[in-house]
C-alpha cells in the first residue's frame, strides 16, 4: 500500500511512471505490427540511427527542448528507415546487412557529432548523452508532454488506419490488388514506428529502446491469434513493464530505469513463452502428453477388442503378453492397462489376463469407427 | 613508436580482425548477430570481472566468449520452439543480457573503471597508455590483444576454409557430407564474440558492428569469389579505419565514431560505383537496354509496314505516339538512336530503313 501512496504522492516517481507507461503503450502497439511484418530488428536500427538526429537538432537550433530533439531524432530515424528499405529493394544487399550498416554507421556518425559538440566552446551540451542509455529519473513534465502528445497522435493514426495496416501486415499482395497504396501505407506505418521509438529514447536510451518494441509484442503474440487483442495486450504489457521498471528502480538504489524496464519486459516474455494458453511451452507439453496417453489407451483397447472379436463374447480375456507383442508403442502394455482399469474400460481377470468391460467395448467400437470411417 | 602510429596500427588490426569473420556473417545473413553478440557479451565481461577482480585478466575474454555463445544458443532455443521468428528471438535475447550487464555494473561495480560508455563507445585515443612490456617489446596492450585475435581469426579461417565455405553456401550438403554445420556455426559465433570483446575496450561495440558488416558488404558488391571477398573486406576495412582516424584528428572527435562513419562512406562509394553491380553501372545498363529495345521495336515497326500502302501514314515519328502509345521522349530517343547508328533515314518526318536497318529488324524479329 505504501508503494501506491508513494506512486500518487511522489512527484518524480509519478512523472517517471506515467512517462514509462505511456511509452510502453505506444511502443507495444506499434511493435505488434513490426513483429508481424518481420521487422523486429528495425526498431534496433532506427533507435541507433536516430542518434545523429539529436545531435544535429542541437547543432542547428542550439536548443535542448525535448520537442526539438525528438523531432530531429524522428527525421533522421525515418530517413534511416527509408535508406534501409531502398538498400534492400534496389541493391543486392540483404535486409539484415542493411540494418547492420545503417545502425552502426549512423550511430558512429552520431558519436562524432556528440564529441564534436562536447569540444565546442561554450556549448551547454550536458544532457545529450542521456539519450544513449536513457535517464528516466530525469524525466520532467515537459518530457511527459512530448511523450503524451506524440504518443496519442501515433495511436490515433493507428486506429484510423487499422484496416489498412492489418491488411498490409498479413497480405501486402492482396492489399496491392485491391488498390491500396501499399508502399505509402508501409512508409506511414514505419514513420509511426519511428515516432514511437524516438519518444522513448530519453527514457530507456538508444541501446535498449529496441527491446521496448519487440518484447511486449512477442509476449502478447503468445496469448492470442487475433490482431486487435494482440495489439491491446502488447500495449498493456508495455505499460506494465514501464511502470514496473520505474517503480522498482525508485525502490532499490543504483538500479538504472531503462535496463530494469527491459528486464521486466523480458521476464513477461519468458512467462508468456512458457505458460501461454494453447501456444505456450508448458501447455503444449501437457497436450502432447495427454494425446500420447489417449493414443496408447485407444491402441490397447482396440487390440483387446480385436482379440476378443474372435471369440463369442467381447469380454473374453487375453494375456498381457499377447498385448505386449501386438503393441506398436514402446514399452509394455502394463501401464496402459492399469490406466484402463482406473478408467473402468478393462479389468484384470487373474494375474495375467485382461478383459474389456462393456464401456471399454463401446469405446473400442467408437475408436474403430473413427479410424476406419465406419467401414468395419 | 609515436602514439599516432600506434593508434593507427591498432585500428588497422581491429579492422582486419573484424572484417574476416564479418564476411561469413554477411554471407549467412547473420549481420545483426554481430550487433547482438557485441552487446550481449557485457554480462560475461562483468561476471568474469567479479570473479577475477582484474580488468586485464584474460578470463574476461573467456567470459565474453561464453556470453556470446550463450546468446547464439538462446536465440536458437527460442527459434526452435517455433513461437518466435529468428529476428524477434535475437531482439529479445540481447537487450535482456545487455540490461543484466548494465544492472550488475550499476549495482555492484559503481566504483571501478568499468562503465557502460566505455564498452559501447570505446576510446581509441587512450589505447597507447595501457602498455604491455615483455622483455624489449613495449607495445600497447590492445595492440597485443587484437594481434593475437587477428592471428586466431586468420588461422581459423585458413584451417577451416573449406568447411566454412560449404556450411555457408550449402548447409544441407555440408550436413549430409558430415561436416557438422552446427559446430561450425557455434565456432564462428565464438570467434565473433572473441573478436568483439577484444575490440570493445579499444573501439567499442558499435564500431565492431560497423567493421564487421560494412566492409564485407562493400566487398560483396565487387566480387563473387569468397577468397577475393575476404581480401577485399580486409582492404576496405583498413581504408575505413585509416581515413576514419584522420577524420577524427581533423574534427577532434571520437575516433571510433569517425571510423564507423568512414566505413559507411566507403560502403556508399562502392555501392554507387562498383563496376558490375553498382548503382551507376546498373542504371546505365538499364537505360542502354531500354534504348536498344526501343530502337529494335521501331525498326520492326518500320519493317512491318515497309512498302505497303499505309507506310506513308505509319512510318512517321509522330505516329509512334498514337499507334505504339510511346511516351514522346521515349519515341524521340528511339528515333535518335536508330538514326545515329545509320539503321534508318528520315526525310521530312518520313522514316525509312537502310539496308543494315532492314537486316537488323529481321534479326531482331527472330531474336526478341
Amino acid at each position: 500500500m505504501d508503494l501506491l501512496v508513494d506512486l500518487f504522492n511522489d512527484y518524480t516517481l509519478r512523472t517517471v511512471a506515467l512517462g514509462a507507461a505511456l511509452l510502453g503503450i505506444s511502443s507495444g502497439a506499434l511493435g505488434g505490427f513490426a513483429l508481424l511484418r518481420r521487422q523486429s530488428l528495425l526498431g534496433d536500427a532506427i533507435s541507433h540511427a536516430a542518434l545523429p538526429g539529436i545531435a544535429l537538432a542541437f547543432l542547428l537550433t542550439g536548443s535542448k527542448s525535448p520537442l526539438v530533439l525528438v523531432l530531429g531524432a524522428g527525421v533522421v530515424g525515418w530517413f534511416g528507415s527509408v535508406l534501409i528499405a531502398a538498400l534492400t529493394r534496389r541493391t543486392p544487399i540483404t535486409y539484415d546487412t542493411s540494418l547492420g550498416i545503417l545502425l552502426s554507421v549512423f550511430f558512429g556518425f552520431g558519436l562524432v557529432l556528440l564529441t564534436f559538440i562536447q569540444r565546442m566552446p561554450n556549448a551547454n551540451q550536458a544532457g545529450l548523452d542521456s539519450f544513449l542509455f536513457g535517464q528516466a529519473a530525469a524525466l520532467m513534465q515537459r518530457d511527459i508532454m512530448v511523450i503524451v502528445g506524440i504518443g496519442s497522435v501515433v495511436l490515433l493514426i493507428t486506429v484510423l488506419f487499422w484496416k489498412e495496416f492489418k491488411l498490409i501486415s498479413f497480405d501486402p499482395d492482396v492489399a496491392q490488388t485491391l488498390g491500396f497504396p501499399v508502399r505509402a501505407l508501409e512508409h506511414l506505418l514505419t514513420a509511426l514506428l519511428v515516432a514511437a521509438i524516438v519518444i522513448g529514447l530519453q527514457t530507456v536510451g538508444v541501446v535498449l529502446m529496441s527491446a521496448m518494441i519487440i518484447a511486449p509484442a512477442a509476449a502478447a503474440r503468445q496469448w492470442t491469434d487475433r490482431l486487435g487483442v494482440m495489439i491491446v495486450l502488447a500495449a498493456i504489457i508495455g505499460a506494465v513493464s514501464g511502470v514496473g521498471g520505474a517503480v522498482s528502480s525508485s525502490l532499490v538504489p543504483n538500479l538504472p530505469t531503462g535496463p530494469i524496464i527491459v528486464v521486466v519486459a523480458s521476464i513477461i516474455v519468458l512467462i508468456s513463452l512458457l505458460f501461454a494458453l494453447r501456444r505456450g511451452f508448458v501447455f503444449r507439453k501437457v497436450r502432447e502428453w495427454k494425446s500420447g496417453r489417449a493414443l496408447r489407451v485407444d491402441a490397447v483397447l482396440v487390440d483387446l477388442y480385436t482379440l476378443a472379436s474372435q471369440h463369442e463374447t467381447a469380454g473374453y480375456p487375453h494375456s498381457e503378453r499377447v498385448l505386449n507383442v501386438m503393441s506398436t508403442m514402446s514399452g509394455t502394455a502394463r501401464r496402459t492397462l492399469k490406466l484402463l482399469e482406473t478408467l473402468e474400460l478393462a479389468r484384470p481377470i487373474d494375474a495375467e489376463r485382461w478383459a474389456l468391460t462393456s464401456e471399454g467395448e463401446e469405446r473400442a467400437r467408437r475408436v474403430i469407427d473413427r479410424q476406419f470411417g465406419g467401414r468395419s | 613508436m609515436s602514439a599516432s602510429i600506434e593508434i593507427q596500427l591498432i585500428a588497422v588490426t581491429v579492422a582486419v580482425a573484424c572484417a574476416l569473420p564479418g564476411v561469413y556473417l554477411v554471407l549467412r545473413q547473420l549481420a545483426m548477430m554481430s550487433d547482438a553478440i557485441s552487446h550481449a557479451i557485457l554480462p560475461g565481461i562483468v561476471i568474469a570481472f567479479f570473479l577475477t577482480e582484474d580488468l586485464g585478466s584474460p578470463l574476461l575474454i573467456v567470459g565474453a566468449a561464453l556470453a556470446g555463445v550463450l546468446t547464439v544458443a538462446l536465440v536458437e532455443v527460442l527459434r526452435k520452439t517455433g513461437l518466435l521468428k529468428e529476428d524477434a528471438a535475437i531482439g529479445i535475447v540481447f537487450p535482456a543480457l545487455f540490461s543484466v550487464g548494465v544492472i550488475l555494473i550499476a549495482r555492484y561495480a559503481g566504483d571501478v573503471h568499468l562503465d557502460v560508455d566505455a564498452v559501447l563507445l570505446g576510446e581509441l585515443a587512450f589505447a597507447p597508455f595501457d602498455r604491455l612490456v615483455v622483455g624489449i617489446l613495449d607495445i600497447p596492450k590492445s595492440l597485443a590483444v587484437m594481434g593475437v585475435i587477428l592471428i586466431l581469426n586468420v588461422v581459423f579461417i585458413t584451417l577451416f576454409y573449406k568447411e566454412l565455405k560449404l556450411a555457408t553456401f550449402d548447409k544441407a550438403l555440408a550436413a549430409s557430407l558430415g561436416f557438422a554445420p552446427a559446430v561450425i556455426h557455434y565456432a564462428l559465433m565464438g570467434l565473433v564474440s572473441v573478436t568483439a570483446v577484444g575490440a570493445f575496450d579499444a573501439v567499442g561495440s558499435i564500431l565492431v558492428v560497423a567493421l564487421m558488416v560494412a566492409p564485407p558488404a562493400a566487398a560483396y558488391m565487387l566480387t563473387d569469389r569468397l577468397r577475393t571477398m575476404l581480401v577485399l573486406s580486409a582492404a576496405l576495412g583498413i581504408v575505413s579505419a585509416l581515413s576514419g582516424y584522420w577524420m577524427a584528428r581533423m574534427l577532434d572527435a571520437s575516433i571510433a565514431g569517425s571510423m564507423a562513419t568512414m566505413a559507411g562512406v566507403v560502403f556508399g562509394i562502392v555501392l554507387a560505383f562498383a563496376p558490375d553491380r553498382g548503382l551507376v553501372s546498373m542504371a546505365r545498363r538499364q537505360s542502354r537496354q531500354r534504348r536498344a529495345f526501343a530502337r529494335d521495336m521501331l525498326l520492326i515497326h518500320l519493317y512491318h509496314h515497309e512498302g505497303l500502302p499505309e507506310a506513308r501514314r505509319e512510318c512517321r515519328e509522330g505516329h509512334l505516339q498514337e499507334h505504339l502509345q510511346w511516351d514522346p521522349e521515349f519515341a524521340s530517343t528511339a528515333v535518335k538512336t536508330a538514326l545515329k547508328q545509320d539503321l534508318m533515314i528520315s526525310q521530312e518526318g518520313f522514316l525509312s530503313l537502310t539496308e543494315s536497318g532492314r537486316q537488323h529488324a529481321q534479326h531482331a524479329l527472330v531474336h526478341i
